[in-house]
């Protein structure tokens, strides 16, 4: 009854979106005159709580463990802790897609709701293009992915979720990408509303930039916990692999931190309005593009999705729908969009766009090498692109943008000087310079990092300056938003690059009592036992970490395994200090009764997630910021009206 | 306005296809070869460059397993690969590398470079063995056994999480 309840709510929700859709088109064409216009934001609405009810439904029936469902029967099992269930009703490729349309349903209810800034005729087809894009989900879900479905005769028992999947990370990790991925459908839906109406205003790139920066900084959160995931739980002991998965959900968060900044520049000095526009389209492109590549199965990759071309054809149909209308749209009214203001090279709308440039090319370089592999694969040759590629060709880019960064804030809007913020230059120049020479003579490292860690600390002072001189409880907050996120690229950018410079590696063959070494650790295998776990038994190497003849500290990493389904995985052990972390790896017994340990230790490597969690919360105050002056905004304008409505009533 | 708002729907339309022509396709995981199980086929290969010694078809006969690599200085996986075929070699594994259609100064320049984990280092300039034991791209390493026999097959570049699988099979070829 639950499913059917939750298939039928799905249903319905599909039905009230093609409403939408159409409701939006006509209202777009005759003006917003038919009858069937009152009906579009409503229809958002109800489609939005009709879907999270559905979604709510298939959790449930995880939380049940109900085994005549398909879905539940495939990917659980009732010995299962109760957080796992419950994931596990996402863990999978129908109620993923489930989760995704379920964030797309909120939005659009929320646009519905809230937005009232827009022209009304811009509202509708903005909604309309919404309604578009949902019904396509909609389709690909009851056509062919039916979370819902039953078994004739339900198993005894569920098969079970990927262990590798059953981490409080995965609880996490995609339902905040997800919110990133799909709060970009909203962008993509305001540009393609804008496109129709040929209406691309400051006030429009307003409206956009609460949904910009709200996705941004859910992706921003996603790609750290799915980094630190990787990281702790493939033991593998990196943290970025630019694995095809990785590099889908890092395409779009390119393409978003671009569209940010130029729907700044669009919304405080009404220029760049095509080039908003266009990447209002490719962020959400790349969202899709990113699921078609993971779920299509044409690329592989470490993250085994759900492999099916049939379903990949269905994706790679919207794709074409979707993307290739929005493209073509765009190249047909491109041109009686005009471009807006003016402004020269040296303002901060010129480093803007420098920085978009350099931001672009950075997600063409990791577009190409995602692609590549199936470019070559089509003439029979199979290469793999990997960090070899990815991190110089990538570093060509990044540090001139982070250059820039350092000082585009400092800059004035349309016109300035490069000599008026001369003194602020050379102290960022003279810190780079200084970090450069004093790095390089303490440690003999790679250029690459060398200049990372130079430029991270010489960005980390620069990004503080745009505070000086200003009454901080003054500030707004947009600005702190700004200076944080920007400070918290430099602490990232200091954390990749001395993880990559300092770290030292030891894989040992150590007999039990024995004793190796890594960097400044000295670690003892006391003991290595058997342990078990609810629904796994391990061997547990038992360790004594003594970091430079300090206090020891207990480590204890697992080889697991699983048996429902039959899996082994490496459970890693971390002993975190303000300085880095040790990072050790059970494996294998040798023939001679010695145990294989895998030991890292890595200066400074937390700081690589720190630094994305302050980027994401200067988001989050940027984001505060724009939604409280919005509001003063909003009672300004009515306080204004009234005095108006006042005033002609006293005439 | 020009022809340049029309690049990005060019490209998307490039895209389109080349995924369309991929999903259409056979997906076929592995290219496994057929050689697997078998002995080693007849070669006799020069040194790749001055100073080590090349390798024949004999050297993998003498009783202890070993890893046939198959690289080249002008792969861009092999350089991620080194550091992992560096760290079986202080398992003490025995590597014989193959360099195809290389040159004796790029070798030369890539192990200075990148570290030098090969006991042989044969030249095979017309992806002779390559083609023989069955190898669809670099780089690419084989287990074989005491006896010659081709026992397992890596495709693609040694991550650090194979590094214990091939110690494994190598344990199990002896």
């Amino acid at each position: 009854m639950i499913a059917e309840l939750g298939l039928a709510a799905l249903w319905l929700a599909a039905a009230l979106a093609a409403l939408q859709m159409i409701a939006g088109f006509l209202a777009v064409r005759d003006g917003g005159e038919s009858a069937l216009a009152q009906l579009i934001r409503p229809a958002a609405i109800v489609q939005g709580a009709l879907v999270t009810f559905s979604f709510a439904m298939l959790v449930w029936l995880f939380a049940i463990t109900d085994l005549s469902v398909k879905l539940v029967a495939t990917n659980s099992h009732s010995m299962k802790p109760l957080i796992f269930k419950l994931s596990g009703s996402f863990g999978n490729h129908e109620g993923s897609m489930l989760l995704w349309v379920m964030v797309m349903g909120l939005a659009g209810g929320l646009i519905a709701l809230v937005e009232r800034r827009l022209p009304e005729r811009t509202m509708n087809a903005t909604l309309a293009a919404q309604g578009v894009v949902s019904v396509g989900f909609y389709a690909f879900l009851l056509l062919s992915s039916n979370p819902f479905e039953r078994l004739p005769t339900p198993p005894a028992e569920g098969m079970g979720l990927n262990p590798l999947l059953q981490d409080i990370g995965l609880v996490f990790h995609p339902p905040t990408l997800y919110l990133g991925y799909v709060g970009l459908s909203v962008a993509f839906s305001f540009a393609v509303g804008a496109l129709l109406t040929r209406q691309v205003t400051p006030d429009f790139a307003r409206a956009m930039r609460p949904w910009i920066l709200g996705a941004w900084v859910l992706l921003t959160i996603g790609i750290i916990a799915g980094s630190y995931w990787a990281y702790y739980e493939l033991g593998w002991g990196g943290w970025w692999f630019w694995d095809p998965v990785e590099n889908a959900s890092l395409m779009p968060w390119l393409a978003a931190t671009a569209l940010l900044h130029s729907a700044s520049v669009l919304a405080s000095r009404d220029a760049l309005r095509t080039w908003t526009i266009m990447l209002g389209v490719v962020a959400f492109s790349m969202s899709m593009v990113g699921t078609f590549l993971v779920r299509s199965g044409i690329l592989t990759s470490v993250h085994a999705f759900a492999v099916d071309p049939e379903r990949g054809s269905f994706i790679l149909l919207l794709l074409a729908i979707y993307i290739g209308g929005a493209l073509l749209l765009f190249a047909l009214r491109a041109g009686t969009i005009s471009e807006g203001q003016r402004f020269s090279v040296a303002s901060r709308e010129g480093a803007l766009v420098f920085n978009n440039v350099m931001l672009s090319a950075i997600l063409a370089i990791v577009l190409l090498g995602t692609l590549y592999p199936l470019l070559t694969e089509a003439f029979d040759v199979r290469v793999s692109v990997g960090p070899p590629y990815f991190n110089p060709v990538g570093a060509i880019f990044t540090l001139p943008m982070l250059a820039v960064m350092a000082v585009g804030p400092l800059l004035r809007w349309r016109q300035d000087r490069m000599d008026r913020i001369g003194k602020e230059i050379a102290l960022f120049a003279a810190l780079v310079l200084a970090a450069l020479i004093l790095t390089s003579l303490l440690a003999d490292i790679a250029i690459l990092p060398l200049l990372g860690l130079a430029l991270g600390l010489g960005l980390a002072v620069a990004s503080l300056l745009p505070l000086r001189g200003r009454k901080l409880s003054r500030t707004p907050l947009s600005t702190w938003g700004m200076v944080v996120a920007h400070f918290g690229v430099a602490v990232a950018l200091i954390g990749m690059a001395s993880e990559s410079a300092f770290t030292s590696e030891r894989l040992a063959a150590v007999e039990e009592g024995g004793t190796t070494t890594v960097g400044p650790w000295t670690i003892t295998l006391e003991a290595v036992e058997p342990v078990a776990g609810p629904n796994w038994t391990a061997i547990q190497g038992r360790m004594t970490a003594r970091y430079n003849d300090g206090e020891a500290r207990q480590v204890a990493p697992q080889a697991r395994n699983f048996w429902a389904p039959l899996q082994q995985t490496t459970e890693s052990a971390l002993v975190t200090r303000w300085n880095g972390q040790l990072y050790a790896v059970m494996g294998d017994r040798a023939p001679d009764g010695r145990w294989q340990v895998r030991l890292w230790w890595k200066p400074f490597v937390t700081l690589i997630w720190y630094g994305g969690l302050i980027v994401a919360l200067g988001g989050v105050l940027a984001l505060i910021g724009r939604v409280l002056s919005d509001l003063r905004h909003r009672r300004l304008a009515a306080r204004i009206a009234e005095r108006r409505a006042d005033r002609e009533a006293m005439a | 306005m020009s022809w340049r708002v029309w690049v990005p729907l060019f490209a998307f339309a490039l895209f389109l296809g080349l995924a369309g022509y991929q999903l259409t396709q056979p997906k076929d995981e592995f290219v496994e070869s057929r050689m697997v199980g078998r002995e080693l086929p007849y070669f006799d290969l020069p040194p790749a460059m001055d100073g080590v010694a090349g390798a024949t078809n004999a050297d993998f006969a003498d009783g202890t397993p070993k890893l046939l690599n198959i690289w080249a200085s002008w792969c861009l996986p092999c350089i991620a690969e080194a550091p992992h075929l560096e760290a079986l070699k202080e398992q003490g594994v025995e590597i014989i590398g193959v360099a195809i259609r290389d040159r004796p100064e790029d070798v030369t320049r890539f192990l200075a470079q990148h570290g030098n984990p090969y006991t042989r280092i044969a030249a095979d300039d017309l992806s002779e063995v390559q083609l023989a034991i069955g190898s669809s791209g670099v780089p690419e390493t084989f287990v074989i056994d005491g006896e010659g026999v081709i026992r397992y097959q890596h495709i693609g570049d040694i991550r650090a999480n194979d590094v214990p699988i091939l110690l494994a099979e190598l344990e199990k070829a002896r």
